[in-house]
């Protein structure tokens, strides 16, 4: 494949669009795909062939467009028009509104809100727009003249040092900058090296991977093999949650499409450079997300972490140097190659540079997926891109990071969201769930949710983190029940020293930090349980008893 | 990594086996093959049994020790057969503040089965998974495969009637 052939196929893609007056794109990611998205693509099929429309008129599956609120979501290009809520029914007036080109308006969806026009799409600059089961369409919007860039016109650490520029940090949760481990992986010593790429999205709430996954595959493939050329590897793994089953069977389609373009195998682009990438399911377990249980779950084994050093970088797969980066730094990468890494860093702040997505989920107007530039505040990402709380309730908290974060309150919400200051506030960054919390919720109560999630996936290889989040489980569950004392949060904070402090992986490392930042900001509900025996927001039983009284 | 050709043969002749076979060659009937393997025996076979864990152990020369800690260590893999229908209640965080707490209590009480369990006529299974990424749709539940948002508990238990009244 050189750049001209495609090019080619690019320009044969474009003009075969062309024919068309109109294409309707149907998303079909799995939240729109859950509402019956696949009967609406269908309706609209038949309908265009009942009024004869099919030489102008096509249909397109795309992938998520974001507000999945509102699904299940069409868009009609050219003219832009955006439909929420369509139902089978509404094929008839949606094709009507395309002759009379006069959109059906109990159906638009304005696009002049700040849900879209406060996004920045740098990963999701595709996403809604291709077709993800066509590896044509991806390479149509640009896909892979990166790839080719950097295999034909640049070497290797002309791309580690792009990355570098780029400022890029990694977008798995913990932020270690993407070049500098690109750099460490391309000087060990040691051949075969590994390339992986961590699919396993076990947050709760939240779905930025599975989308990226479900709606530009490519992309991905295209940034792990860039990553592959740069660190000198030939094989890759995507390691991939069993529980998006979407997601495998589009990153499979991808996979066999870009080998069959010759953009994956044996010498791509006719160059010594040689790469291929297989699908490695995983099987739920939550402690695979830590990279050195990752690994010995792609060799097989049971998910447990080892202690670092030596880290992946130098002894990873099969004691291999092994790159490990999460989706969403992969599918940042042929951007970066394309525009430069210096056009990345004029996004963000300081510290932290570009864009991230967020899966913004639970009691907020908007829920799904958005990215926005880093830096914005919370108040903004809340109020103005979700829209708010919905059902004139009041915001209490915002949860971000999954089990390894935090609660953090209103008052803190015009923080500029960036790696830094939510670490400063106690929280993290964590892979962009963002779940939103109105008056309805126990604050006691999400932190004993979260407990029991580490508790039971714990792996129990080392004692601080087995027992210690038992012993903290139970401790939350004396309070939630209203049989706590003093000694009880006192012992609940020493516990939550001790595990952070002594646990050998980032799970029992972070498992405390939800407990920790709910005492941090609402140590009053905490007292209200043990001293009043009450929950303020009703939802914890010992609520039931003092009614009782 | 040694590739070894594999001479144990499957335990019976139903044509599943063949299936299972097929991840184990694709692997080269590699030792770190094995879980892809058990992903096949439970995707033919609903669930793993002794029996299949000792065929893939011995084809892929595991530690019978090692393909049981495997199994049980991945919350994916049963070693239990499913119900006729399952009902999977997700208990991710957004669904867990948008009210699944409750819609699995509303189910726990309908099926008389705790979660996690099976009812005794093997009809229905109650499981809970720890997030389906359909966050957006919060709460929602898996009906025999398909994902429904937005549950309600008056829907949900509409379901399960179905499933036990049908065949009843």
């Amino acid at each position: 494949m050189t750049l001209e052939e495609l090019r080619q196929i690019a320009s044969k893609e474009k003009e075969s669009r062309q024919q068309f007056s109109h294409c309707l794109n149907v998303c079909m990611a799995a939240g729109c795909l859950s509402a019956h998205s696949d009967a609406v693509k269908e309706s609209l099929v038949e309908e265009i062939a009942t009024v004869g429309l099919r030489g102008s008129c096509k249909v397109q599956s795309v992938g998520c467009m974001g507000l999945c609120s509102a699904g299940p979501l069409v868009s009609v290009e050219p003219t832009g028009t955006l439909y929420q809520g369509v139902g089978p029914d509404d094929a008839t007036d949606i094709i009507r509104g395309l002759s009379e080109e006069e959109p059906v308006s109990r159906l638009e969806c304005s696009r002049q809100v700040p849900f879209f026009e406060r996004q920045v799409a740098i990963v999701l600059e595709n996403s809604g727009r291709i077709d993800p089961e066509r590896a044509e369409d991806y390479i149509a919007a640009g896909g892979y003249e990166a790839l080719i860039k950097t295999v034909t016109e640049m070497r290797p650490n002309e791309v580690i040092e792009q990355v570098s520029k780029s400022g890029l940090r990694g977008r798995g949760g913990a932020g270690y900058p993407t070049g500098l481990k690109w750099g460490t992986v391309a000087k060990a010593q040691g051949s075969p090296k590994y390339v992986i790429c961590n699919a396993d999205e076990g947050d709760p709430g939240a779905f930025m991977d599975r989308s990226v996954l479900e709606s530009d595959p490519q992309r991905v493939i295209e940034g792990m093999t860039i990553a592959a050329y740069a660190v000198g590897a030939s094989q890759g793994y995507i390691y991939v949650r069993a529980e998006y089953p979407l997601a495998v069977k589009r990153l499979q389609t991808a996979i066999r499409q870009a080998r069959h373009l010759e953009l994956l195998g044996r010498e791509i682009c006719d160059t010594e450079f040689s790469f291929d990438v297989d699908l490695r399911l995983g099987a739920g377990a939550f402690v695979c997300g830590e990279e050195t249980a990752l690994i010995a779950s792609i060799e097989g084994k049971r998910g447990t972490p080892s202690p670092r050093p030596p880290y992946p970088a130098q002894s990873g797969l099969w004691g291999q140097p092994t790159l490990i980066n999460n989706v969403e730094t992969y599918a940042n990468v042929p951007p970066i190659i394309r525009n430069g890494g210096e056009w990345y860093a004029s996004r963000g702040t300081g510290k932290s540079k570009g864009t991230k997505v967020f899966a913004l989920t639970g009691r907020i107007a908007h829920t799904g997926l958005i990215e926005v530039p880093m830096g914005m505040t919370l108040r903004e990402i809340i109020f103005d891109v979700g829209g708010g709380i919905p059902e004139g309730r009041k915001f209490k908290a915002v949860q971000t990071g999954g089990p390894s974060g935090g609660c953090i309150p209103e008052p803190l919400l015009d923080m500029p969201v960036d790696y830094d200051s939510l670490a400063q506030a106690g929280s993290i960054m964590g892979s962009g769930g963002m779940i939103v919390m109105d008056e309805t919720s126990c604050m006691v109560d999400v932190a004993k949710f979260f407990m029991e999630f580490c508790m039971s996936e714990s792996c129990g290889k080392c004692i601080p983190c087995r027992a210690g989040t038992a012993q903290m489980y139970d401790l939350l569950a004396k309070i939630t029940d209203g049989s706590a004392t003093h000694d009880d949060l006192k012992m609940l904070e020493e516990l939550c020293d001790l595990v952070k402090f002594t646990s050998l992986c980032g799970l029992g490392q972070t498992a405390p930090n939800p407990v920790i930042s709910t005492l941090r900001y609402f140590r009053d509900e905490y007292l209200a349980h043990i001293e009043e025996k009450r929950c303020p927001a009703g939802v914890c039983k010992c609520a039931e008893l003092s009614v009782a009284d | 990594m040694n590739t070894y050709l594999s001479t144990v043969a499957p335990p019976t002749d139903d044509k599943r086996w063949k299936l299972v076979g097929a991840t184990m060659r694709r692997n080269g009937y590699r030792r770190d093959g094995l879980i892809e393997t058990l992903h096949t025996v439970q995707q033919s076979f609903g669930y793993l049994d002794e029996r299949s864990l000792r065929y893939v152990a011995s084809s892929l020369r595991v530690p019978l020790s090692q393909a049981f800690g495997v199994a049980t260590f991945y919350h994916f893999f049963s070693l239990r057969p499913p119900g006729e229908h399952t009902c999977v209640v997700c208990m991710g965080t957004a669904c867990y503040i948008k009210g699944a707490p409750q819609l699995l209590a509303e189910a726990e009480t309908a099926t008389g089965v705790k979660a996690g369990e099976t009812t005794p006529d093997g009809k229905v299974s109650i499981l809970t998974a720890r997030c389906l990424g359909s966050c957006s749709l919060a709460p929602a539940v898996v009906f025999d495969g398909e994902v429904a948002g937005k549950v309600a508990p008056a829907s949900m238990l509409a379901a399960l009637q179905k499933w036990t009244q049908h065949d009843a």
